[in-house]
């Protein structure tokens, strides 16, 4: 298990680092390709979505140098990065894997989405071949987790995401959603998603605006909505009840006097500003207005957190079943590992035995049939005997934590270790970078 | 007696009561089924003793405290409307405490304050009471709406955690509520106003306006009037209109007072 992890998420950097780290789909390939060609790296694979960005690898020796990667990949010197990533070995990589996997890592805890979107990224990697058998079967694993996780506890129940608590709280302000108007501005992923939530809720018509207005078009088009230029932005806006920016706009687009002109024309109807961009594009001083409200993401991820506090139990419960498939996950690897001894065991010791019966049949010419079977059973009834206890120990061992210690006695005893590139040279390795690894693992978790 | 079904009702309303504390800090599916069946209750031993209170065949209708039980009474049923249609128990934090007082005053003693002035059209008065009550019992759930809407507007703009868990109606629902008593109110508030004056015209020949029962119910109504008009033209709401359902409600406070100073609308024989 040479498993090595690095990456950034929405709790260990800002959205500028996230952001300048985040791999459009279109480059995912070109990246993972890179990725498995950088030294050291056998396997790898990369999830990049709006609140992480994760290099995942299997190393040849479990201390790839995966910072040197993200650096030169993209072009950051370590002072801009180093504070802001972590970074998992061995066991802590599988563990995080799961608890991504099982959206217990997620901004919004239990939320559906990253599920999808880390299977995605195998499905790309996979296709090219830089997910062989050692990330496969981290990942086919990490995925019966996460179902696990969302059948056995109700972590994902209440799923909430940015988009259904928009939706929560503009229920909160407007009751129903039925018949209420929804207007996104800037065409993006996320506001597509919340305004899909929205419009599942009942709201009726939908106004797109987006800076170059083909793209407004293509996403009004997807939900029978109205597109709108930019430049009507302000004259169109009073008509929605909800408006969902997400504009790259460098300041803020919605400033109080617009808010004021808004409430005019609306009669003070109130309005909901779901301002997911950053920065941000509402101004803070709209929100002082009577009957505007503006959430920007902070204040969704907190509204967010009194979820997961609700949830804490189960999030307790979803750990611990992380914790058990972790342990159950490196127990099956162990035995993985102590094969390739045991079957070295058996051809050395049926090596010799060979050697000697061909010596003895050189001494003593050639045998009868029946003295060819007693011979046979003989050397076979030993060797069997000889065997089985360094083979049920192996197998027991291979479920404790000493597994590696085990394999590397019974090859130095019956002197496995000469074969080229054999099992026993890594064996060798793993204990030490085992520790090297938890160590680190410990630390970036600080 | 009447008094005692009113006590019946009275403990009822307790509940109620102590919902409408205990709702303030936290939400129960259980308490606010309890204080709504306690509540329903109570309305019921209410109606009994207004009923036996009218089959008593006295003009009692016009003593302050009977009043005060039909206001209350009134109240309820607004309250219970607005179950109806919204499914929410939370006027009932503002609703609760005020009929439980009502009530209270009413059921702690007889007492038999009669409108003294010889009233020539009953009829007339009896709709001026019911009119003008129904009235009052509107503007006190527009003025409990107000102070709701101003409680979840402040709980989402400072965006706690807690604002999507609140056990209040949606912003839009209690405004809705708020303005719906509103507009409801105001035609038996004018009328009320109307027959009142009739009654007024008939038993004293004139209305006399410099009387402070008279100037200050006038006011209320201007007052109410004001709040109808903003809503319906610029649509106020929020702050600007809890701070005019105050002022109305202190005017309907003070005008309800200002039957102690009256010299035409007295109860009492002095």
């Amino acid at each position: 298990m040479r498993y090595q992890l690095i990456g950034v998420n929405h709790r260990s950097a800002p959205l500028e680092v996230r952001e300048r780290l985040a791999i459009p789909e279109s480059r995912l390939s070109d990246t993972c390709r890179d990725l498995a060609a950088y030294p050291g790296i056998e396997e790898g694979m990369v999830i990049s979505t709006c609140n992480r960005v994760e290099v995942v690898t299997h190393t040849t020796n479990g201390a790839a140098d995966l910072r040197g990667f993200l650096r030169e990949h993209f072009d950051l010197t370590a002072e801009e990065l180093d504070a802001h990533l972590y970074e998992f070995r061995e066991k802590d990589a599988v563990r995080h894997i799961f608890r991504v996997a099982s959206s217990l890592d997620s901004m919004v805890v239990g939320e559906a989405q990253i599920l999808g979107q880390v299977k995605e990224a195998y499905a790309t990697a996979r296709a090219l071949g830089t997910v062989r058998a050692q990330l496969d079967q981290l990942f086919t694993r990490a995925f019966a987790v996460a179902k696990r996780v969302r059948s056995e506890t109700a972590v994902g129940s209440s799923s909430v995401s940015i988009a259904s608590v928009a939706v929560e709280l503009a229920k909160k302000i407007f009751g129903t959603l039925q018949g209420k108007s929804v207007f996104i501005v800037g065409a993006g992923k996320m506001s597509e998603l919340a305004a899909r939530h929205l419009m599942a809720h009942g709201c009726a018509s939908i106004f797109v605006s987006n800076r170059t207005y083909e793209r407004a078009v293509g996403l009004a088009h997807k939900f029978n909505g109205q597109a709108v230029r930019f430049d009507d932005l302000y004259s169109i806006c009073d008509r929605a009840d909800i408006v969902i920016t997400s504009t790259g706009s460098p300041h803020a687009i919605f400033r109080r006097e617009h808010g004021e002109q808004f409430l005019a024309r609306r009669k003070n109807r109130p309005m909901f500003f779901v301002d997911i961009a950053v920065p941000r594009d509402v101004a803070p001083e709209m929100a002082k207005l009577d009957g505007i409200f503006t959430y920007d993401l902070d204040d969704l991820q907190q509204a967010i957190t009194s979820h997961v506090a609700d949830r804490g139990k189960e999030a307790e419960l979803a750990e611990a079943i992380i914790a058990s498939e972790v342990e159950r996950f490196e127990a099956r690897l162990q035995t993985l590992d102590v094969v390739p001894t045991i079957v070295s065991l058996q051809d050395h010791l049926e090596t010799i035995r060979q050697a000697e019966i061909d010596r003895v049949r050189g001494r003593m010419g050639p045998l009868t049939p029946e003295q060819e079977m007693a011979v046979e059973a003989l050397t076979r009834g030993i060797i069997n005997k000889v065997m089985h206890t360094p083979v049920t120990t192996l197998k027991t061992a291979a479920r404790e934590a000493e597994a590696t210690t085990v394999i590397e006695v019974v090859r130095r005893l019956f002197n496995l270790q000469d074969k080229e590139k054999g099992p026993a040279s890594q064996a060798g390795n793993v204990e030490p970078s085992n520790k090297d690894a938890s160590d680190k693992g410990a630390r970036s978790r600080r | 007696m009447p008094l005692l079904w009113l006590r019946f009702a009275l403990a009822c309303y307790f509940i109620g009561l102590i919902y409408a504390f205990f709702a303030l800090t936290r939400t129960s599916d259980l308490f606010s089924r309890i204080a709504l069946h306690a509540a329903s209750l109570g309305m019921v031993f209410h109606f009994v003793s207004l009923v036996e209170l009218f089959l008593s065949g006295h003009v009692v209708w016009a003593s302050v405290h009977n009043g005060e039980s039909l206001l209350a009474f009134f109240s309820m049923t607004f309250f219970m409307i607005i179950y109806a249609i919204y499914q929410t128990t939370s006027p009932g934090v503002v609703v609760f405490p005020i009929v439980f007082f009502l009530t209270f005053i009413a059921a702690v003693d007889e007492q038999p304050v009669l409108l003294t002035a010889f009233v020539q059209h009953k009829g007339w008065l009896i709709a001026h009471i019911i009119l003008i009550f129904t009235g009052y019992a509107a503007l006190v759930l527009s003025f409990g709406a107000s102070l709701l809407y101003l409680l979840q507007e402040s709980r989402l703009k400072a965006k706690k955690p807690s604002s999507l868990i609140s056990f209040l109606p949606a912003l839009e629902v209690i405004d809705q509520i708020g303005y719906r008593s509103l507009l409801l109110g105001f035609p038996f508030m004018t009328l009320g106003l109307i027959t009142g004056s009739v009654v007024a015209m008939s038993t004293y020949g004139h209305v006399d306006f410099t009387d402070p029962k008279i100037l200050l119910s006038l006011l209320m109504w201007a007052v109410y009037m004001v709040m109808v008009v903003t809503r319906w033209n610029s649509g106020w709401r929020g702050r600007r209109a809890a701070v005019l359902a105050t002022f109305a409600f202190v005017a309907a406070i003070v005008a309800w007072a200002a039957n102690y100073f009256s010299t035409i609308h007295r109860f009492a024989a002095s």
